[in-house]
């Protein structure tokens, strides 16, 4: 597949936003149970603020894949068949309660709004961001199923699409609260590095058995079955036209050889050694700087990683375009 | 039940682009709007079609043969583009299966072209919509053309007829005739798209001949002057007689 720079933002940004909000409600849920101090007001409305500007940056560079953006709308009829109809609902939805467990905070709500005693401080946020992540984890599904639920794409059709999306995204997330924390709250920073660490490491895991699935696909579809002439030696003459056309552009990555394998490995070392590595050292040396670092390294190494994942899928429909002329 | 569907014969196609070309007169004069047609006679032409002539060499030179393969969207019966389609822009028709694009609610997201195997959807580059096969829906029920006329265009242009339209739902159509007579198949059954279209498969024609028959044993006109020699034994009937 032709990896779109607009897809490419969009699943990478909303990944670190909503994993950024896993991170801010891990901490609240963990010193609302007294194992961790309780986070400064300052640290959990930026956070928010961070987790909406990266949702809301994801949506915005999701128009640009749009051909007519303006009847966007339109797309949220199908939801009971189409998971990018799903998606559609979703991210709004994930947008609009991390910015109400933002404003909560901001404010310093509780459920006496409502006229009820909370039976400890921050019920009400901790009750709004438990639904929060409901919808996070949601988005997370909708996602990797837009791209898992594709069968003819046999890189895809995998529940280890969903697992890394999952995963990588909340990874990420983790990784820039602890960059965030160095800021704001420096008693969280290495909860959350520590937590960034081993999901990264999870992911690494995980992104790294779908590269060896992939590696082993047989494909369903060949050249056989595409034209329904049982032969062994068939040679495409002509695709019937002799310039480019939408199929060629947009099921090809069209990158070399040697630039596909390039950015395999750059993915691997960018997106998820490095950072790991910077993350541990930061922690066991205590050098918190290097957090804000291995943010930017990660990030870049998950745009890389990306597009690895659009132009590694192989649709059936390329059998019928092997040949300019 | 109602399936319109075209069954094209691979043994006839001979791979001129009539089809091609008069699919994307008739489609880009339609009320629907024009289709993009880029730089046609310029460098690196592009453009939105309907339906593509592809052609294949199978074989190892010299037992070799081309097919002329046509391909445009098969209007599958289970359908794999029209439930991923956010918008309902995609659909099959209930009543005769024809599978369309609604071009005033597609968002242009490509979503679907994605979930077809056989690559017959193409994104239209200045309409921002999605394009694909209609079966001609606004010609074949047109009451003020000629009842003969009701038919794709390309079914019409086909100089060879080797594009056969009817309903394959119907047992005693043409195009069921077709089918089952010639044993018409379906394209990557793998799927399980069930598409609608079929294809007649090639038959190679071929004529046996056997070591004896190459050599003349009569001379029934008695034309050559030396007779063929028989068996040195005896004389066989044909060189004794003629007819
Ligand atoms: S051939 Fe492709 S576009 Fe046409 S109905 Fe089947 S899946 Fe949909
Ligand atoms: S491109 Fe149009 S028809 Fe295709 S899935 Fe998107 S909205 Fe539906």
């Amino acid at each position: 597949m032709h990896p779109a720079f607009s897809v490419i933002f969009l699943t990478t940004l909303i990944g670190v936003g909503q994993g950024l909000f896993i991170a801010l409600y891990s901490a609240q849920a963990y010193s609302a149970i007294g194992v961790l101090p309780k986070p400064a007001l300052v640290f959990m409305t930026t956070g928010s603020v961070f987790s909406v500007a990266f949702l809301v940056g994801g949506l915005v560079a999701s128009i640009f894949h749009l051909g007519r953006p303006e009847r966007a709308w339109r797309s949220a009829a199908m939801w009971r068949t189409s998971w990018l109809s799903r998606e559609v609902i979703v991210l709004p939805m994930a947008i609009a309660a991390v910015a109400a467990y933002g404003v909560i905070h901001y404010q310093g709500w509780d459920l006496t709004l409502i006229g009820i005693t909370p039976p400890f401080p921050g019920a009400l946020s901790l009750l709004v961001g438990t639904l929060t992540t409901v919808v996070i984890f949601a988005l997370f599904v909708c996602t990797g199923m837009i791209y898992a639920c594709i069968r003819f794409l046999q890189e895809w059709a995998s529940p280890l699409t969903v697992i890394n999306y999952m995963l990588i995204g909340t990874g990420s997330g983790f990784t820039f609260a602890a960059a965030l924390s160095t800021q704001y709250e420096p008693a969280l920073t290495l909860f959350f590095a520590g937590w960034a660490l081993a999901l990264t490491l999870f992911a690494l895991i995980t992104r790294s058995a779908s590269l060896i699935r992939n590696q082993r696909i047989k494909y369903r579809s060949t050249i056989q079955s595409a034209i329904g002439v049982r032969h062994t030696r068939i040679r495409q003459e002509s695709q019937g036209f002799l310039g480019g056309s939408f199929n060629t552009r947009e099921f090809f990555h069209g990158a070399h050889p040697w630039i596909f394998r390039f950015i395999k490995w750059l993915f691997i070392v960018l997106g998820f050694i490095m950072p790991a590595l910077l993350l541990g050292y930061g922690i066991s040396s205590d050098a918190p700087k290097l957090f804000i670092f291995a943010f930017f390294v990660q990030y870049v190494g998950l745009i890389a990683e990306r597009w690895f994942f659009f132009a590694q899928a192989n649709h059936p429909q390329n059998l019928y375009y092997q040949l300019v002329s | 039940m109602t399936q319109l569907a075209l069954v094209i014969d691979l043994n006839v196609c001979v791979g001129c682009h009539a089809c091609v070309t008069s699919c994307k007169e008739w489609n880009t004069s339609g009320s629907a709007g024009f289709m993009s047609d880029d730089r046609p006679y310029g460098e690196n032409p592009t453009g939105t079609f309907f339906n593509r002539v592809q052609s294949f060499e199978v074989g190892e030179f010299p037992n070799t043969e081309v097919v002329h393969f046509p391909k445009s969207c098969l209007h599958c019966e289970d359908p794999p583009c029209v439930p991923v389609c956010p918008t309902g822009a995609s659909y099959k028709r209930p009543e005769d299966g024809i599978v369309l694009v609604d071009y005033d609610k597609c968002i242009g997201c490509k979503y679907c072209t994605w979930a077809c195997p056989y690559g017959v959807r193409e994104i239209d580059e200045h309409q921002k919509v999605m394009k694909k096969c209609t079966l001609c829906v606004d010609r074949i029920y047109d009451e003020s053309l000629p009842e003969s006329e009701r038919k794709p265009a390309c079914v019409l242009a086909c100089p060879t007829s080797a594009r056969i339209f009817g309903d394959v739902h119907d047992p005693n159509s043409e195009a069921s005739v077709a089918i089952d007579e010639a044993g018409g198949y379906t394209l990557m059954p793998e799927w399980g798209t069930k598409p609608a279209n079929h294809y007649l498969p090639r038959h190679r024609a071929r004529i046996r001949i056997h070591e004896d028959e190459l050599v003349r044993a009569d001379n029934p006109l008695k034309k050559e002057t030396e007779r063929p020699q028989g068996p040195v034994e005896g004389q066989t009937l044909d060189d004794v007689t003629s007819w």
